[in-house]
């Protein structure tokens, strides 16, 4: 038989249904793949046994006909997403032993669809950070060139590199700053954030609130269509959830991008930004001029104030996001002699530093005195980019720049907070106007590397995002694989 | 915009006892150091001009959306509790309060 | 209101008189059935942690659905206080710490409620009108519960009460006295009751206040205020009122200052005192909660409420004045409570208004004080009640008579006019028959008539009671006085 790992969603969906192999086949074949890659850490907990109890539904619903959209696909999840009855701890060890009796609504669209949970994936111990250097359980190594041991990127770095690395068919993921889109363009993968509001947040660990957003992390742009339409929708269990219609992502793929217009903002540039980087994204844009898409210069003046912005209104949002975890009625407890005792015991060694850290600015920039001068600024400026994305769209219907400013790095290289920072300089701005962006891989750098590209749509254009990466997908036709990778 | 705010070690104290999270004598200087970072990072903004900007409430564009009065949800126990480090008799228990 | 009546409300000291200055935040439970932000129940009495969401239990990853009902009835509220109706207001976190505060923040409102300014009649003992001003309304969740004194070290969190819908009606520190604090308190509830917007039930702790009371040389700068938190009786509302007043007035009489401080009401001491953990930075931290939109509401939305809202307090205490020509003091005890004018007006009907008001407000709230029985538990019907009031007025029974009648309905639930005839009470109102009581007193009581005659005035009462004996209680007093007095001559 061949290597089962090879094939992506929409291969395996029609194999699956030609029944050239069984779902348990394939479930099986991803666990070994999982054992086989382990030193990568990057599964938290595994679920086989009930992965394989689901691949037995799989099979059946094959054999009389009743498959559904996901049927057998087996899936990593970030562990960000509340599981029910399987333990999730947002990579924290104040959330150690928390097992959820609840599901969250966007991973429970996808088992409503047939897919299957392998496992909860490594990712930055709430989310908060750029290289999953700071969960809980340890590093997250990079299958590219792995005895490197680089980042992954993060937050969802566990996510990426089981996808990367073949130990995963696709995986979910957050993205809150950048942590689907950075991770992907490191892992040589394809991540997709939606706008704000397409998929629910329940059940989903909250960082900062008005930006999180769940996405799909896949191997090509097509399974992010498949992913994206099962995990989109209205909830009305999230306030912030949009009632928009959710477009059939997949059967839609394919549209002739001639004559749209791709604005490429002059912003989206850094000190050292590697020459490697600059020439994927000339790559793509003759990519996009070759199909007939019409390249416009733009500038978009306010992008370097959105990481200032983003580091006020994030640790804000998730200084008080955080309060819960108090060791009262779930997690991690550490008794003391008072209530206050026993609230600091627990928190001082529930939470790493960098999680520590967010909260203090965010307590900062709330506290009296100062929040008029910190946070109520950066939602003002954050409107003004808002404003100035809305503008631009109206000159342009996408833009393209590159993810990140450098490829994945090593492991513990970055010693100084701002640096790190700077990771998500392109990824942010996204992040605070709400509009869906994607990132896919283009080609490998000097060092063997992948470079990512993004692009950026208008507020519930996912679908055109998807069109246009699809052709620079078959464009680039990227192929490399990983050396860390099972197969 | 207040220009030169930094973070002291009285400030940091009081920041940790707000979010119940001591601060150890020993790491706090780090501490400070980092936190002073991002603050000076994020002094920039004082660059953009907000004058009559209204604060950005939501990206959604949508309104506040509203439930019926019906109750359905609730009377779950079980649930609730399941993953108390300790309870009893159906409440949580926690170091007693003297206020 | 008077300078004597403003006078009496000072505290007198050493150094001359002090005015108090109180303002009140009231936080009232919203009449729902499910949670301000979940759908779980907020029914009283329920094993703990029974009415409770993973929402309520904040869970990871729960988030807020706002429930309409609450909105509804802050509106109601705010019209009925007078109220500016917001059209766009902020739901707020309010974060701090404690256990029975599961997401370490409360969903309220700070910087823009949903009700604005408005204001409150009152009436004083003396049937004085002042109107109190209010603040602002807005809406927040309740905290749960926690047991102290189950355990010595340790404390138990029940949190059937977390999320529930408060109203905090915040007054403007138009308050002067105890007095004044109790009848805002008072009609407060009274007014919320009626439009069924809370159930005012302060045992229940559905109806409670903080207090912010400050004292004051008259017409002088504001003092520093202390907050004395969670009063849940109109009683120990006034007590620690008046504490706190001589509390302040006794430290500035002595060269001292007050520290503005939170405080507790012992209520087994009748005192005040400070809040051991103290707070001292009361940093909240407030913002907009992200989890949430801004409210909006429009014009049409808060007309449909405004038209279907119910008579209110102060419309109907004019309409019972007019209607039944009672005093401003008994309309305000009818207009109490719904329920007393549902009975007052069935009982009413036909009758002479101010007989009937007596009836109700005297003998029968004293009969149920006095047998401890609730007024939605009262033996008389008002049709009965409308009966006995009928007798007096066509004089079948004579006023006395009828008071042990009632007694009797209180007892028996029967109608009156079925007592009186079963006991044969009928009031006598023949002159002629009351001709011979009144013979047969004079000639049993020869000597005493002749003292009478002879200058004792004070016997006339004597021979009152001695022929009501007699008649057994039967003899009309009117014709009782007429006809000796014609005969002790």
């Amino acid at each position: 038989m061949s290597n089962l790992l090879q094939f992506s969603i929409s291969e395996a969906l029609a194999l699956l249904e030609k029944k050239e192999f069984s779902t348990k086949e394939l479930v099986e074949t991803y666990i070994n793949a999982i054992e086989k890659t382990k030193d990568l850490n990057m599964y938290l907990t595994t679920c086989f046994d009930q992965a394989l109890e689901q691949a037995k539904i799989s099979d059946q619903n094959y054999l009389n006909g009743n498959q559904r959209f996901l049927e057998g696909i087996p899936l990593g999840v970030k562990d960000m997403f509340c599981t029910k009855g399987i333990e999730t701890t947002a990579s924290s060890k104040i959330l150690k032993k928390f097992i959820p009796t609840y599901e969250s609504t966007v991973t429970q669209n996808l088992w409503k669809e047939g897919a299957i949970n392998l496992g909860k994936l490594s990712c930055d111990e709430f989310a908060m950070g750029s290289s999953n250097e700071t969960a809980a359980k340890g590093e997250v190594i990079n299958p590219w060139n792995f005895e490197e041991k680089r980042t992954p990127g993060g937050s969802s770095g566990g996510s990426a590199a089981a996808v990367a690395a073949k130990a995963a068919l696709a995986a979910t993921g957050t993205d809150t700053g950048g942590s689907i889109r950075q991770p992907a363009a490191f892992c040589g993968v394809v991540g997709l954030k939606p706008t704000y509001g397409r998929c629910s947040r329940w059940g989903i660990v909250a960082f900062a609130s008005s930006l999180d957003q769940a996405g799909p992390i896949t191997r090509n742009v097509s399974d992010a269509a498949l992913m994206l339409q099962v995990m989109s929708g209205y909830d009305p269990k999230d306030s912030t959830s949009s009632n928009k219609d959710v477009p059939n992502f997949y059967n839609d793929l394919g549209k002739s991008i001639k004559g749209i217009k791709i604005g490429i903002p002059e912003e989206y540039n850094s000190d050292g930004i590697s020459s490697d980087i600059l020439n994927a994204k000339d790559m793509t844009i003759n990519f996009l001029k070759e199909n007939g898409a019409e390249i416009i210069p733009v500038k978009l003046p306010l992008t370097k104030y959105s990481l200032p912005v983003y580091y006020i209104v994030a640790p804000a949002e998730a200084s008080s996001n955080l309060a819960r975890y108090d060791g009262v009625r779930y997690g991690a407890r550490i008794d003391g002699n008072s209530l206050d005792e026993m609230y600091e015991n627990t928190r001082n060694l529930g939470f790493g530093d960098e999680v520590k850290r967010r909260i203090m600015i965010g307590t900062y920039v709330l506290s009296s005195g100062y929040y008029d001068a910190y946070y109520l600024k950066a939602q003002k400026v954050r409107r003004l980019i808002k404003n100035e994305f809305n503008e631009i769209f109206k000159q342009v219907d996408y833009l393209v720049t590159p993810t990140t400013p450098t490829t994945a790095f090593k492991l513990g290289s970055t010693q100084d907070l701002l640096t790190m920072y700077l990771n998500d300089v392109f990824t942010v701005p996204a992040s605070l106007a709400g509009i869906p962006g994607i990132s896919l891989p283009i080609k490998l750098d000097k060092n063997k590397l992948p470079v990512g590209i993004q692009i950026l749509g208008k507020d519930f254009d996912e679908q055109g995002l998807l069109n246009v990466a699809k052709v620079i997908e078959s464009c680039a036709s990227f192929k490399d694989t990983p050396n860390g990778a099972a197969s | 915009m207040s220009n030169n705010s930094k973070i002291d070690l009285d400030t940091l104290k009081k920041l940790g006892k707000l979010s119940r999270i001591p601060i150890d004598e020993t790491g706090s200087n780090e501490l400070m150091e980092d936190l002073n970072k991002i603050i000076g990072f994020i002094e920039q903004l004082n660059e953009v001009d907000t004058e009559s900007v209204n604060p950005l409430s939501s990206v959604t564009g949508h309104n506040l959306p509203i439930r019926e009065d019906v109750v359905d949800d609730g009377n779950k126990n079980n649930d609730v509790l399941e993953n108390a480090p300790e309870k009893k008799s159906g409440y949580f228990v926690v170091p007693k309060v003297i206020e | 209101m008077t300078n004597a009546d403003q006078n009496s409300n000072y505290i007198s000291g050493k150094t001359g008189d002090w005015e108090i200055v109180i303002g009140l935040e009231i936080h009232a439970q919203v009449l729902s059935s499910s949670k301000l932000f979940s759908g779980a129940s907020t029914e009283f009495g329920k094993d703990p942690n029974h009415n409770v969401s993973l929402v309520d239990a904040a869970m990871p990853g729960m988030l807020p659905v706002i429930n309409q009902t609450c909105i509804k009835q802050a509106i109601k509220s705010g019209i009925a206080l007078n109220a500016e109706i917001n059209k766009y207001s902020v739901f707020d976190r309010k974060n701090y710490f404690y256990a029975d505060l599961p997401q370490g923040y409360q969903i309220s409102q700070y910087k823009y409620p949903i009700v604005g300014e408005g204001s409150l009649k009152i009436t004083d003992a003396n049937g004085e009108d002042k109107v109190i001003g209010i603040e602002r309304i807005h809406l927040e969740q309740d905290a749960g519960k926690s047991l102290h004194d189950q355990h010595p070290s340790k404390s138990f969190i029940d949190l059937n009460r977390t999320g529930v819908a408060l109203m905090e009606i915040v007054s403007k520190p138009d308050l002067r006295s105890p007095e004044e604090a109790a009848s805002y308190v008072k009609k407060i509830r009274t007014v919320l009751r009626y439009i069924e917007t809370c159930d005012g039930n302060m045992e229940q702790g559905s109806l409670r206040a903080d207090c912010n009371v400050s004292v004051r040389k008259p017409n002088g700068d504001l003092g520093t205020r202390c907050e004395i938190k969670n009063l849940n009786s109109i009683k120990f509302i006034s007590q620690a009122i008046q504490y706190e007043a001589e509390r302040q007035v006794e430290i500035l009489e002595n060269g001292g200052v007050i520290d503005q401080e939170t405080r507790l009401f012992d209520t087994s001491t009748g005192e005040t005192r400070s809040m051991r953990s103290k707070e001292d930075a009361h940093d909240y931290r407030y913002f907009p909660d992200p989890d949430l939109l801004p409210l909006e509401l429009s014009d049409s939305q808060i007309s449909e409420i405004r038209s279907d809202m119910p008579e209110l307090p102060d419309q109907l205490v004019e309409r019972l004045i007019s209607e039944y020509g009672i005093t401003k003091y008994d309309a305000n005890v009818i207009a109490e409570e719904k329920e007393y004018v549902h009975y007052y007006e069935n009982s009413a009907k036909n009758r002479d208004g101010k007989l009937v008001v007596n009836w109700m407000t005297s003998e029968l709230f004293g009969l149920l004080k006095k047998n401890n029985v609730q007024f939605n538990q009262n033996p008389i019907s008002p049709n009965y009640l409308n009966e006995l009031v009928e007798l007096i007025e066509n004089k079948t029974i004579s006023g006395k008579i009828a008071k042990d009648v009632f007694e009797i309905m209180f007892a028996t639930s029967k109608s009156p006019k079925m007592i009186v005839k079963e006991k044969g009470l009928e009031q006598v109102t023949d002159d002629s028959a009351i001709e011979v009581f009144v013979d047969q007193v004079i000639n049993e009581n020869k000597d005493k008539v002749k003292e009478y005659l002879s200058g004792k005035d004070k016997l006339f009462g004597f021979f009152v009671g001695q022929v009501m004996k007699v008649s057994q209680g039967k003899a009309n007093p009117g014709l009782v006085n007429k006809i000796l007095k014609s005969k002790l001559k």
